[in-house]
């Protein structure tokens, strides 16, 4: 263990270290997104259109996604008490259900219908620079800001 | 049900799938965070902390390269974008305001937070899910005429 890892000099290497390995998860993230298919709009539109010809794609994706991380959370929760290059877990602390909640799940899910994308795959997508991901990206950050100023509201 | 048939694509899907989780395990397991992306943009965009941002930035440039990575090595997939701009322009805001306001999207409640058995992203899930087939539902099977 290294000991100066407490000193206000080593602060900078957790966020280097943090700031490399997101790197490499996003990469990941990124690449798993485009293999599954994902970040084809249509495929998406195909697994939610229940009543026309059903595209169970989606449901594979999310599967051997929770396939992976739900054993691998578990373990990490249970063998560590901190994570590996940072001083501590940062995971959501609320348990209640509020109106926001469903207000903002119910928002995205008709969204995510209306357009077929979800934030990952709109911007991993961005990278082929196809004008309506563009698009799409730029009425999300707005959206994003429009739920920052309302949230600077009290409810 | 009118199934669409596609093994590849299913094998494709959980492979995919598959790293998406390996990705999620590993954010948690090196930084003891949650990989939701729109959790990770908004707060790089609108909680302006230096100190938490470099994180952020390379996990985008890392989601951005991924795609790239793989059409350089394997082609790039097929995608069909829709072509309506009302729909993407629409979709675009209530899914960048539906998913701050509800805390989450896809990855944060569907791959992180039920792998946590959280209440909170179960119930999320279970109302974007349901919302997104209500939404197709309507424009593929409604009265338009």
């Amino acid at each position: 263990m290294n000991a100066s890892i407490e000193t206000p000099a080593a602060v900078p290497n957790v966020a280097l270290r943090n700031g490399l390995a997101a790197l490499v998860v996003g990469l990941l993230f990124g690449l798993g997104l485009s293999y599954s298919g994902m970040t084809d709009p249509a495929r998406v539109q195909g697994f939610l259109d229940l009543a026309g010809r059903w595209d169970p794609t989606l449901a594979f994706v999310m599967g051997g996604a929770l396939l992976v991380n739900i054993p691998a959370y578990w373990l990490t929760r249970r063998t560590r008490t901190q994570p590996l290059f940072d001083t501590r877990f940062t995971l959501p602390t609320r348990h209640d259900l509020d109106g926001r909640l469903l207000l903002g799940a119910a928002c995205f899910g008709i969204g995510w219908g209306l357009s077929g994308f979800c934030p990952g795959p709109a911007l991993a997508s961005l990278s082929s620079g196809a004008l309506p991901v563009l698009g799409f990206c730029a009425a999300m950050v707005a959206g994003m800001a429009l739920a920052a100023f309302v949230q600077k509201t009290p409810a | 049900m009118n199934v669409l048939i596609d093994f590849d694509a299913w094998q494709r899907g959980l492979i995919g799938g598959l790293l998406i989780g390996l990705s999620a395990a590993m954010l948690m397991l090196f930084s003891g965070r949650v990989a939701g992306i729109s959790g990770i943009v908004g707060g790089l965009l609108f909680n302006r902390d230096p100190a938490d941002a470099l994180w952020r930035k390379l996990f985008v440039v890392g989601l951005l390269l991924g795609p790239l990575l793989l059409a350089a090595f394997a082609g790039a997939p097929a995608v069909s974008l829709p072509t309506g701009w009302l729909a993407l322009g629409l979709g675009g805001v209530l899914v960048g305001f539906g998913t701050r306001l509800g805390n989450g999207c896809t990855s944060g409640h569907g791959v992180c937070g039920m792998a946590r058995f959280s209440k909170r992203s179960i119930i999320a899930t279970l109302t974007f899910m349901a919302f997104g087939f209500l939404t197709v539902f309507v424009l593929r099977h409604g009265v338009t005429s």
